[in-house]
């Protein structure tokens, strides 16, 4: 059930956004910091979730990693006001006839009011409407879902995407549904699928708090690697090589809350 | 019941023969000169052929009355002339004089169809007095050659009764002083004085009701009990009797003179290319920026116009989602409106127009553009989307008092405020996206207790792991027809983890419908 990590060697001599490297020691010393909920602060993430259209797990696990983007940036001791700026969801028409359109009471608290919510009716539609909102000051950050590999969605735009969002310090997760693994110069190249929920502790029987399986398989600056995933108020993590034991269970250092 | 203000005094003014005035300042003639000596009626076509609206002195005295059949005014008089009447003018021209009338106070309202009314509270010393200011205001209109009938009141139900039903004798009979009472006053007046409308005036005739002093002498609740309409203040003589002497306020909608910005080119050759038409309208909008500064405004919705020379005008209409005055934004979002633009033989004339506009503070220039360096700003962003995607496609969600998951939630304007609500409960737990329309799931294999085992859903089959439920949800008999079915919700996880929200519809023998069926509505995160 469980994949073997993709050799990464065999990827990066593929993929052009993480071809041009300086030199081979900094390659591995960047390589050996391995993921972490909370880690990369210093760039702005441009993310890539790969998921299947028959689960909502893509746009869930592109959630956790902006709520868990925004925890780790609040750490500003001067910023006594809290974020409320708006965030952006945009779906093309076949994400959305797919995936379905987002739900507010099924939102994660702190986010429901500040949704804007873009129905695009083709790829080329929503693409603009991405690099809008990623040019804006005053949004949180910005997710996209975009069905399949259309002709729009090449590795030139997600270049621009990918600099829009460095520049302007927007962070982008664009979640592709039923999607091949094609050329895209995104920092961060997940798959994700849903994994079974935690049983909660006084109804086994019923589902709990929803966890991921999360494939890292390209990065800039970390090795691949594959975790499950949970959100409970700080994204926590359990490394698979565990197994699915739930006393294998290990918590992110950093709480982030 | 508040107490009235301190000592309010209304003007009202009554154009008696708006219609024939003007039709008679629209031909140049002075009262009884040339075509106003002969006979002359106004005619409105209905349904049963040409009515009279207004006569002029020559025809009312040969007989025809306002309200009459054209027909039979012509039995009277063979020789009556006949011109069309024109309400929408008359109205127009009824605003106009509204704000030429308030040279004798600050604010003035409508009173349609002929009438206005001014307040002239605290400002009768600058004339010398209400004689004075009452002797001003005929001469004025007496300028203007327009019949009126005026009077000053503390209120504008006794100002408007003493302008139309008063004796038009001398001005001290038409200025209601505030120690004067106003029943023993105007309790000479007829009912009409009211301003009811024609049925409850019928009915007041046959009751025997015939002046205002008459309503004084019935006991009230006799009068409550016959006359219960409270919402419309015309078939209510009650609410009119108080109106009239102050018990209750009357509101009036004061007319205010707005004018919109507006900048426009006239082009020495026509132009029938985009770039050079781009540049204009960057002119238009720096014209129009300008302008908006200058008066602390910022636009909300704009119009531009393009005159072709062939006599095609084109319109382009804008809408901003804050109110906004920067030049390049508007000229890039209209840069995408005018795609696709036909120019004939080329546009010779260009206007742009604010049609709608909203206060907007000046803001320092250099801390705006050193934020611009990061990025546009929210409104803006908003503008663009909405300008290429359309309105429909740029909303956000907000909650809406419903148990049916569909009706949860409703869309709106992304910048639009929200609406307070009922928080929903925490217990409840809903799926984070939910399909546009429910779709239905064929169950392979089902427990004894009802919920599926095994269900295939989109050609693929899921096998059930977990689940919690039932949720029972009723339908909303207040909004749905009485063949809605219940529906039973169940989130359940499948045996690789994927978690859904389905529902059956309806119980086995509830007598809506055959067996019940299954359906998935949303997916959990």
């Amino acid at each position: 059930m469980i994949q073997a990590p993709p050799d990464p060697m065999a990827d990066s001599a593929l993929d052009p956004a993480t071809f041009p490297i300086p030199a081979a020691g900094a390659l591995v010393a960047k390589r050996r910091a391995e993921w972490r909920p909370g880690a990369a602060l210093a760039d702005v993430p441009h993310g890539e979730i790969f998921a299947a259209g028959s689960e909502a797990a893509g746009a869930a696990l592109a959630l956790a990693f902006a709520l868990d983007h925004m925890r780790a940036r609040r750490s500003d001791p001067v910023a006594d006001v809290p974020d409320e700026r708006m965030w952006l969801w945009v779906q093309d028409r076949e994400a959305l006839r797919r995936t379905g359109r987002p739900y507010r009471p099924g939102l994660p608290q702190g986010l429901r009011h500040r949704l804007i919510h873009v129905a695009a009716k083709s790829p080329e539609d929503a693409l603009f409407a991405l690099e809008e909102g990623l040019r804006c000051r005053d949004l949180a950050f910005v997710i996209g879902e975009i069905a399949g590999n259309p002709r729009a969605l090449d590795f030139t735009v997600s270049r621009r995407l990918t600099l829009a969002a460095e520049r302007h310090g927007v962070p982008l997760w664009l979640v592709r549904i039923d999607a091949a693994r094609d050329l895209s110069s995104a920092r961060m190249r997940w798959q994700a699928a849903s994994a079974p929920s935690i049983r909660p502790r006084w109804n086994p029987q019923a589902p709990g708090t929803p966890a991921w399986r999360a494939e890292l398989f390209r990065a800039r600056r970390h090795p691949p690697g594959e975790w499950v995933l949970r959100d409970e108020g700080a994204l926590a993590v359990r490394p698979n090589a565990d197994g699915a034991d739930e006393s294998g269970v290990i918590r992110a250092e950093r709480a982030l809350a | 019941m508040t107490e009235p203000r301190a000592d309010p005094r209304i003007l009202a003014i009554w154009c008696a023969r708006l219609a024939v005035d003007r039709w008679r300042l629209g031909a140049g003639l002075a009262p009884g000169e040339g075509a106003d000596a002969a006979p002359l009626a106004l005619v409105t076509e209905t349904a049963h052929g040409p009515r009279i609206v207004a006569a002029n002195d020559a025809g009312l005295e040969a007989g025809a009355q306002p309200g009459m059949m054209l027909a039979d005014a012509r039995t009277l008089c063979p020789d009556l002339a006949v011109a069309p009447s024109d309400p929408a003018g008359d109205l127009a021209f009824l605003e106009k004089l509204a704000l030429w009338s308030q040279r004798w106070g600050p604010w003035s309202a409508l009173d349609p169809p002929d009438g206005l009314l001014v307040d002239v509270t605290g400002v009768a010393h600058l004339f010398g007095g209400e004689e004075a200011l009452l002797a001003d205001a005929h001469a004025a209109f007496a300028r203007r050659r327009l019949a009126v009938r005026m009077a000053i009141a503390p209120t504008a139900g006794a100002a408007w009764a003493l302008a139309h039903h008063g004796r038009a004798g001398t001005q001290a009979q038409t200025i209601l002083r505030a120690g004067d009472d106003p029943a023993t006053r105007l309790a000479g007046l007829p009912i009409a004085a009211l301003r009811l409308d024609a049925d409850t005036l019928t009915v007041l005739r046959r009751l025997g009701l015939k002046r205002l002093g008459d309503l004084h002498g019935v006991q009230r609740e006799a009068l409550v009990r016959r006359f219960r309409n409270r919402r419309s203040a015309a078939a209510n003589p009650l609410i009119r009797m108080d109106q009239l002497l102050g018990r209750v306020p009357e509101p009036l909608l004061p007319v205010l003179a707005t004018e919109a910005p507006l900048a426009q080119r006239r082009l020495v050759e026509p132009i029938r290319h985009r770039d050079l038409l781009d540049r204009v309208v960057a002119d238009l909008a720096a014209d129009m920026a300008r302008q908006l500064e200058g008066r602390g405004l910022g636009a909300r919705r704009l119009e531009l116009d393009l005159w072709r020379v062939d006599g095609e005008v084109i319109v382009r209409r804008l809408e901003l989602a804050a109110p906004s005055r920067d030049a390049s934004h508007v000229a890039g979002l209209f840069d995408r409106r005018l795609e696709g633009i036909d120019a004939g033989f080329g546009f010779e004339m260009v206007r742009l127009r604010a049609s709608w506009t909203e206060p907007l503070a000046l803001v320092q220039a250099d801390i705006e553009r050193s934020a611009e360096n990061g990025g546009t700003s929210l409104a803006a962003c908003v503008d663009r989307l909405v300008v290429r995607l359309g309105a429909d496609a740029v909303r956000r969600p907000v909650a809406r008092a419903s148990h049916m998951p569909e009706r949860a939630q409703r869309w709106q304007g992304p910048l639009e405020p929200e609406k307070t609500s009922q928080a929903t409960f925490e217990f409840h737990v809903r799926p984070a996206k939910l399909l546009d329309r429910a779709e239905p799931i064929a169950v392979i294999y089902e427990t004894p207790d009802g919920l599926p085992r095994r269900f295939r859903w989109r050609g693929g089959v899921h096998e059930v792991a977990r689940a919690e439920g039932p949720e029972r949800i009723a339908p909303e008999w207040w909004r749905e027809r009485g063949s809605a079915r219940l529906r039973d919700y169940y989130r359940i996880e499948d045996e690789e983890g994927r978690r859904y929200w389905i529902y059956r519809s309806g119980l086995a023998g509830d007598g809506r419908g055959g067996t019940p069926g299954w359906f998935l509505q949303g997916l959990f995160a």
